[in-house]
């Protein structure tokens, strides 16, 4: 049995597996671990598994009849060793461009931190971020690896439409508005680049436990990068990780 | 084919939902009321999973383009075919050029169409469940042709009909599980929360329900994590929020309680200002 983990039910078609409530990225890899070996078994039949920073949620296609039992098994597969080829995860490299027409509240966030603009788009571009998991909306990253010195409220009162493509920092987190939608994130650029398509096979090209940097463009580049992206011309920089 | 003349307040194609993405964030989205949809869709010999027109408070009008059997359950919109009322829970059989329409609400918040065969749109990430930024439109619009299943050249004459009972739309009583987070409740906070009727405040739609009375609470947030249709969220102003089928794939407030699936069908029957109330079966544990 691994203590680290508990089980819960989650009304009667659901399980919840929960580890203790802290963001790292040890948890995440052991939550996606786990995650691999129940898609690998064949006893539980579910229809989604959904990961948070420290939760697996297992949505199952039948009501369970004894919640132990099932648990068992669970705790059965963790503990297994049987060899899984684990999935690929990618460094990508995302580019953002932070002028001030589409990172419009970077002024604000520089006076509130008493710093330059300069120095919020060095500090934002430094760091390599880990995507925990994927919700909220469709294809919107939750990234973890925010340096400190950007730690920045939300906005007292959202904006009604945030463009999609809008790079923000919303308290000690950084993400991308992956289609037009209210929010209450501070703006600090764009991104030409689309997290989601209904339309493709895999509707968001990223997965948990993949990374993301960011690299910055001009506006110029910004208007070309968009006319590739739409014709579909435009690859995205990847790097295999070990 | 069925062309829609006027939309109504607010109709969209719906079948079983778009499971295997909650990964990318995608909602399941299907039927509010599914033991409704899956009435429809049994009294036309229908498969389960055959797309039906989910129809919110009525003023909807429909024309068939071509001739099928029909079939509607739940909510009741006092139903017509060319001026003519027609039974729900019944088949029906449609000519080529009828023009149905959904009046005022009799009863309930949902009617469920079903055709023979199931409504043909479009499947996006295998599913015909309308949504905003998956499918094209997240509801159906005057002028929209809905393409059916021609294949069915001669039909089935059967006089199937079902009696649906009452309660359904009527009973108060949510039934609920003790959600990953009731624990942390203390005993008051528990008894209120079966001591008390809630009322469905204006803040409902497919996503969810916020009801009217608060809950006062000392609960933490918690880390991002999984949240289902039916979970009942708990916000640290003491807002209840059921989640309906729409709902986001991950949140952040407390979940208390989890609806059954019947209770989740329920309360989809429900609007602004009615009533209920929520009673526990124990955890599962």
């Amino acid at each position: 049995m691994d203590k680290r983990i508990t089980y819960k039910p989650f009304g009667n078609k659901a399980i919840l597996i929960e580890w203790s409530a802290v963001i790292n990225t040890a948890i995440l890899y052991d939550i996606l671990d786990f995650k691999l070996k129940i898609e690998h078994q064949k006893e539980i039949e579910f229809y989604d598994l959904v990961v948070g920073y420290n939760s697996l949620t297992i949505k199952l296609k039948r009501p369970f009849n004894d919640f132990k039992v099932i648990v068992k098994y669970l705790e059965f597969i963790n503990t297994s060793t049987v060899n899984i080829v684990k999935k690929d995860n990618f460094l990508w490299e995302i580019p953002v461009c932070y002028d001030p027409t589409f990172g419009i509240d970077l002024e604000d966030i520089a006076l509130r931190k008493k710093t330059t603009i300069d120095n919020i788009i060095t500090l934002h571009i430094k760091k390599t971020y880990t995507v925990f998991f994927i919700g909220f909306l469709p294809g919107f990253l939750y990234l973890g690896g925010l340096d400190e010195c950007l730690f920045v409220n939300r906005k007292p009162t959202p904006r009604l439409n945030v463009d999609k493509g809008a790079v923000a920092i919303g308290g000690k987190q950084t993400g991308i508005y992956p289609i037009n939608s209210p929010g209450g994130w501070n703006i600090i650029g764009k991104t030409p680049i689309s997290f989601f398509n209904a339309k493709a096979d895999k509707p968001c090209f990223v997965s948990a436990g993949d990374q993301i940097k960011f690299k910055p463009i001009s506006i110029d580049e910004f208007a070309l990068l968009e006319i590739e992206v739409e014709e579909n011309l435009y690859q995205i920089s990847k790097t295999l990780l070990e | 084919m069925i062309k829609v003349l006027k939309a109504g307040f607010y109709a969209s194609i719906q079948d079983k939902g778009r499971v295997g993405f909650s990964t990318e964030g995608v909602p399941i989205s299907g039927a509010m009321d599914g033991y409704s949809a899956d009435i429809a869709n049994a009294v036309i010999n229908n498969s389960l999973d055959a797309a039906v027109l989910e129809i919110t408070f009525g003023a909807t009008e429909l024309k068939f383009l071509t001739a099928t059997a029909i079939a509607i359950s739940g909510a009741n919109f006092n139903p017509t075919i060319n001026k003519k009322p027609i039974r729900q829970n019944s088949r029906i059989e449609v000519e080529k050029g009828d023009i149905l329409f959904f009046g005022k609400p009799n009863y309930g918040v949902r009617s469920y169409l079903a055709v023979k065969g199931g409504f043909q749109t479009l499947k996006i990430l295998g599913s015909r469940s309308q949504f905003i930024n998956i499918t094209d439109n997240f509801k159906i619009e005057p002028g929209d042709i809905l393409e059916l299943n021609t294949d069915e050249t001669k039909l089935k004459s059967s006089n199937s009909s079902i009696k649906i009972p009452k309660t359904h739309f009527t009973l108060k009583e949510i039934t609920c599980y003790e959600g990953p987070e009731f624990y942390m409740l203390t005993s008051l906070e528990k008894e209120k929360l079966f001591k008390t009727t809630f009322t469905i405040s204006s803040d409902n739609n497919r996503m969810g329900y916020r009801l009217k009375e608060n809950l006062k609470n000392n609960l933490p947030t918690i880390l991002t994590a999984g949240v289902l249709p039916g979970t009942v969220q708990l916000t640290p102003f003491g807002n209840l929020i059921v989640l309906m089928r729409d709902c986001q794939v991950t949140g952040g407030y407390p979940r208390i309680l989890q609806l059954t699936e019947s209770s989740l069908d329920r309360i989809a029957q429900k609007t602004t200002n009615q009533k209920i109330r929520f009673r526990t079966l124990k955890g599962l544990s």
